[in-house]
């Protein structure tokens, strides 16, 4: 993976774009993302189903990985069973 | 990701008509598919600010050709050597000009209607496949010293300033920004990003006017606004002398582009009591705005009896989180709080990157060419440019070009032209002028008939100084400081 990298979830609709690359296999939904979604469509593990929103942009623990949503679903994102959590945006005034 | 999100919310209103997010993004595939077909190797805008310019932007970066926005107000001459270098070229607006001025450059040129139309027509493109490093635009800059350079911002410095400054979808439906800045301006680009981006609905102004500016924020009822000083001198003159229109929705105004003069902004402050207003400070170099002013800070400025905190008016802030910013001496050390030098700027947004050569040192930083210094709480103040160029409304003057003018006249000995304060233009020119021995000093109207005459009327002195020698160092240098502060 590298920045720009995009990722499908194989049992949702879940789409990110890598912004910070770690050397890691991310989850959605407890299984593997790829950059094609299998033709059959796998089952949510209940464990990863709080669902990803898109725009929103998702990080490991250490902040060595960052994704960003681009496509909504039902799956949660991880890493080796550890679920992403979601980036503080700090809102700043428009200036443009 | 706007057009997926709420595909028929309007995101543009431009002379009258909407366009929802899904209809540009279709509009946006098909101008791809026409870009792609024409074999150029750039994309070129040369026209007035319309939705052809958000079709022209994204189309080309769905296609994954650069795209470059030309200033139509810039001299035939001028013109024709940039057309020449970006040819062949996909070019959307004058034709006749562009068929006139290069007619050799193997361009494909279409009028604003056609392309419209074409690009609503056309397959929709599935999108190029994704180069690292492309280069999503590319801006002339004003070329006062030399030649005009060209300024290449990839996506991944425009990606960096948008996710940096701005949450997706983040903009109520009620929300929508009045854009009056012209399309090749990297304000006019980046206006676009940011608020498709949030989905905040744009109010396209194709080219600024005061009056009009104020009937288009009333009638959409705008919410926000980013201007140029000059523009926001022209609006308050306006209001001042009686012009009236409901602004009640206005919540925030943005500015930057130019040097704010101090009496402007607090006169703003008064007229808008309820507007949040950011300073934004920005280079094409850097995909925008890298330091802000925000509202709060405004406000408690104009409000403080402290000096110190009267200043911040004056400030463009804080860096955004995302950047460094230092202030560095002729050797490139790092200077103090409070001392005036060079400022640079590091970050993932900031490119640095001209088609002749990369700007950025080995370890990434970006010398901006503007002097400034940071006072003791980390609020940045601008003190001009580091190579004394006059920013007068925006346009860059180099003082050389009017000071090789007035030598020509028999009886100057010596010149230096200057940026002078003004209310209205921010900068103007202010030039010295010594006569030689023997001769009596031209009056004020010949100099300015003279300036007026070899070059543009942006060029004539607005303030006028005759001296016996003109303040030089040890080393021969011209001390331009004291000659500008002649004129404070």
């Amino acid at each position: 993976m590298k920045p720009g990298t995009k990722l499908k979830s194989a049992v949702c609709d879940t789409e990110v774009m890598v912004i910070k690359a770690a050397d890691v296999a991310v989850d959605c939904g407890g299984a593997p993302m790829a950059a094609e979604r299998p033709a059959e469509r796998g089952v949510i593990d209940p464990a990863f189903a709080a669902g990803t929103k898109m725009g929103k942009r998702y990080v490991d623990e250490a902040g060595t990985l960052e994704l960003l949503c681009v496509k909504a679903g039902q799956g949660s994102l991880s890493v080796g069973g550890v679920a992403l959590k979601l980036k503080d945006a700090k809102p700043l005034p428009a200036s443009d | 990701m706007a057009a997926d999100a709420e595909p028929d919310r309007i995101g543009l209103v431009c002379d009258g008509r909407r366009w929802s997010y899904g209809s540009l993004l279709r509009a946006a595939q098909g101008a791809a598919t026409l870009m792609q077909k024409s074999g150029a190797t750039h994309v070129a805008l040369l026209d007035e600010n319309s939705e052809a310019a958000a079709m022209a932007l994204f189309g080309a970066a769905l296609a994954g050709i650069p795209y470059v926005p030309l200033n139509y107000r810039l001299a035939d001459a001028d013109l024709a050597a940039l057309l020449a270098r970006i040819a062949p070229a996909f070019i959307v607006g004058d034709q006749a000009r562009v068929n006139r001025l290069n007619p050799d450059g193997g361009h494909v040129t279409l009028s604003r209607a056609e392309f419209v139309a074409q690009a609503e027509q056309a397959e929709p493109h599935p999108g190029a496949e994704e180069v690292d490093g492309a280069i999503a635009v590319q801006l002339f800059t004003s070329g006062t010293t030399a030649a005009p350079k060209a300024a290449l911002l990839r996506h991944a410095n425009l990606l960096s300033y948008i996710l940096g400054t701005v949450e997706f979808g983040s903009a109520s439906p009620e929300e929508a920004a009045l854009v009056s800045v012209p399309p090749y301006h990297i304000a006019g680009i980046s206006a676009l990003m940011s608020s498709i981006y949030s989905m905040r609905r744009i109010l396209l102004l194709p080219a600024f006017e005061p009056d009009a500016w104020l009937a288009l924020a009333a009638a959409e009822r705008a919410t926000n606004a980013f201007v140029v000083p000059t523009m926001l001198s022209r609006i308050v003159a306006r209001m001042d002398a009686g012009a009236r229109a409901d602004l009640g929705t206005l919540q925030a105004v943005a500015y930057g582009g130019g040097r704010m003069p101090a009496e402007l902004i607090e006169r703003a402050l008064e007229l808008f009591p309820d507007v949040g207003f950011t300073n934004a400070y920005g280079l094409t170099e850097t995909s925008s705005t890298i330091a802000l002013l925000g509202p709060d800070d405004h406000r408690a400025a104009h409000r403080s009896a402290d000096p110190v905190m009267r200043a911040r008016l004056a400030s463009v802030g804080k860096p955004l989180p995302t950047v460094e910013i230092e202030v560095r001496d002729e050797e490139g050390r790092k200077l103090p709080v409070g001392e005036r030098g060079e400022i640079y700027v590091r970050g993932e947004q900031v490119s640095g990157e001209y088609k002749e050569r990369k700007a950025l040192d080995n370890d990434g930083w970006f010398p901006t060419r503007d002097a400034g210094w940071i006072d003791a709480d980390g609020y940045l103040f601008l003190a001009g440019r580091a190579d004394d160029v006059i920013v007068r409304g925006g346009e860059n003057i180099s003082p050389g070009e009017i000071e090789d003018v007035l030598m020509t006249h028999p009886t100057i000995a010596d010149a230096a032209a200057v940026a002078v304060p003004s209310v209205e233009w921010g900068e103007a020119v202010g030039i010295a002028v010594v006569v030689r021995p023997g001769q009596t000093a031209p009056s004020e109207d010949e100099l300015r008939s003279l300036i007026k005459n070899r070059l543009r009327s942006s060029r004539v002195p607005e303030r006028i100084a005759v001296l016996n020698a003109l303040p030089y160092n040890e080393m021969g240098k011209l001390l331009r400081r004291e000659v500008r502060a002649l004129f404070r």
